[in-house]
């Protein structure tokens, strides 16, 4: 579990997140949801340690992350997998070496058994015989599923995705969001996906943190969130005609 | 009362014209401050860089595997460039030297003497490290902008490695160990260039240009080239990777790093080298 408690963060002066609080459940799918620049993102980062929030609390599992000395917070990012928004794959290495790679830099397996387990992780996210290509010789959703991979490969306790869907057809990106969903059921860890794909709020959102300009301006399930009452949060989700038209037919 | 207009009149003059002069001043002494002020940002910002090279480091095993990559990266593809611009430099220089020494009380044999001494204690390492600014500087800087932009540097951070100490440590040790090599390389084919050029250009002959090359020999000046390509590679490294670590934006932002990393690399250079001549040479 994820608890993220009043959390600030300002870029010099301009105010990005005010007061945002949230629960992350274990082996849940949750989602942060909201409109480009509403601060997804810069949470995200804040709660993994690409930035230092200004003020605020973030626990894994009651281990406070901001406070804790250089071990622990070793020990915490070293649960932790991340998929980027553009795979952020390492160019110079094929598949293999890229889901490989957190095996060799943080455990002293032995060689065999990495590429026992590197081998199953490529089967899981559908990628086998994958091993020898290198990143720019597959398509973008296969790289997103190599990031998966990779990300899930140390047998992370929490998995964080940028936008795990940009760039992607609308098929695959269904596709993505079904394999983080039983990744998610199936190994039990607490995942937090940064989006503002209707389609994958509607078809994972398990809990959703909707943000708007700079605050925490909803939070619920997908099954609520068509009846949230908030404006906002109606705007962003029936921003389009269709949308608006299947909300008028309920 | 005309009078006194005109007066006025060039006391304003005099007022707009001094206030003009005091704004400019205001102005440069503004500007002047904020690029230093910026400049010394920049350096301490540098100095931070090099010191989280050593903090949170990886297993040394690591390390190895990444260091005798970078040598073969950064050094087995730098020799043919190396040793193409080294022939024509030992050449052209033998040339130059005995296109310059008309005076017939010179002996031939001088020109391998300016030849090596000029090799040995500029050419070899110095040119060469301007060389190796613009193809090993602007791809290292290259290299770690991509690297930064497409958030691999990220991806490293969130694993709990210290991406400053597991990208940019390997390449400074490879530049550091495998520079030398490079200027040991272009000293012995820049003088194999002069020797080329005497025999095939008419300018000396071939054996008063190899009695040249053993005349007056110094052996410090081999220490003092090793010492600078040591510096060299260091700085060339470590500069480089410093303005590709530190890149912002997208593809353009990438460019300019390498850019920038190779006019930085190569002030560097060419002030330290001054450095280290006073330094070491001058008693």
């Amino acid at each position: 579990m994820i608890e993220v408690r009043n959390l600030y963060k300002s870029f010099e002066d301009k105010m990005i997140l005010e007061d945002v609080s949230s629960t992350f459940e274990k082996g849940k799918t949750s989602l942060i949801i909201g409109a480009s620049g509403s601060g997804k993102s810069v949470m995200l980062k804040n709660i993994v340690g690409l930035f230092k929030p200004d003020k605020g609390e973030v626990l894994y599992d009651k281990r406070d992350f901001l406070k804790a000395d250089r071990d622990t917070k070793t020990d915490i990012r070293r649960d932790i997998g991340m998929l980027f928004q553009g795979g952020a794959l390492f160019d110079s290495f094929d598949v293999e070496k890229n889901v490989k790679f957190p095996l060799d830099v943080l455990t002293d397996m032995p060689e065999d058994e990495k590429l026992d387990r590197v081998n199953a992780v490529l089967k899981r996210v559908s990628l086998e015989n994958t091993n020898k290509r290198m990143p720019s010789e597959i398509s973008g959703g296969m790289q997103k599923r190599v990031g998966i991979a990779r990300a899930i490969v140390n047998q992370s306790k929490y998995l964080f995705c940028d936008e795990p869907n940009s760039g992607l057809d609308p098929q695959t990106s269904i596709q993505i969001d079904q394999l983080l969903a039983e990744i998610t059921d199936e190994y039990n860890i607490t995942t937090v996906i940064v989006t503002h794909d209707m389609n994958s709020v509607m078809e994972i959102g398990e809990y959703i943190l909707f943000l708007c300009d700079r605050r925490k301006l909803w939070e619920g399930s997908n099954e609520d969130i068509v009846h949230s009452g908030v404006k906002e949060l109606d705007d962003f989700v029936f921003a389009n005609k269709m949308m608006r038209r299947l909300k008028n037919l309920s | 009362m005309n009078i006194f207009t005109g007066i006025d009149y060039f006391k304003c003059r005099c007022i707009e014209a001094f206030l003009q002069v005091f704004l400019f001043c205001r102005s440069l002494q503004f500007y002047g401050n904020n690029r230093i002020v910026h400049h010394m940002s920049k350096l301490g910002q540098y100095i931070l860089f090099l010191g989280a090279l050593f903090k949170n480091r990886e297993s040394f095993r690591t390390y190895v595997k990444l260091f005798f990559d970078e040598c073969i990266l950064i050094g087995i593809n730098s020799i043919i460039l190396v040793s193409i611009v080294s022939v024509f430099m030992g050449a052209v220089s033998t040339l130059q030297t005995a296109y310059n020494l008309i005076n017939p009380l010179i002996p031939d044999n001088v020109i391998g003497l300016v030849v090596r001494d000029l090799t040995i204690l500029e050419l070899a390492p110095t040119i060469t490290a301007i060389i190796y600014a613009g193809k090993v500087g602007s791809s290292i800087a290259g290299n770690l902008g991509t690297m930064r932009i497409t958030e691999q540097v990220d991806a490293l951070e969130v694993m709990g490695i210290n991406s400053i100490s597991y990208l940019v440590l390997p390449k400074i040790a490879a530049s550091v160990f495998i520079y030398p090599f490079l200027v040991i390389l272009a000293g012995v084919l820049a003088i194999g260039g002069g020797y080329l050029a005497a025999k095939f250009g008419g300018v000396v002959s071939p054996s008063d240009y190899l009695f040249g090359l053993k005349m007056n020999f110094n052996e410090f000046s081999i220490t003092f080239a090793l010492i600078k390509s040591v510096v060299f590679g260091f700085l060339v490294a470590s500069i480089s990777a410093f303005m590709g670590y530190n890149t912002k934006g997208g593809a353009l932002e990438v460019g300019q790093s390498s850019t920038r990393a190779v006019t930085i690399s190569c002030i560097a250079i060419l002030l330290s080298d001054f450095l280290l001549a006073q330094l070491l040479l001058v008693q």
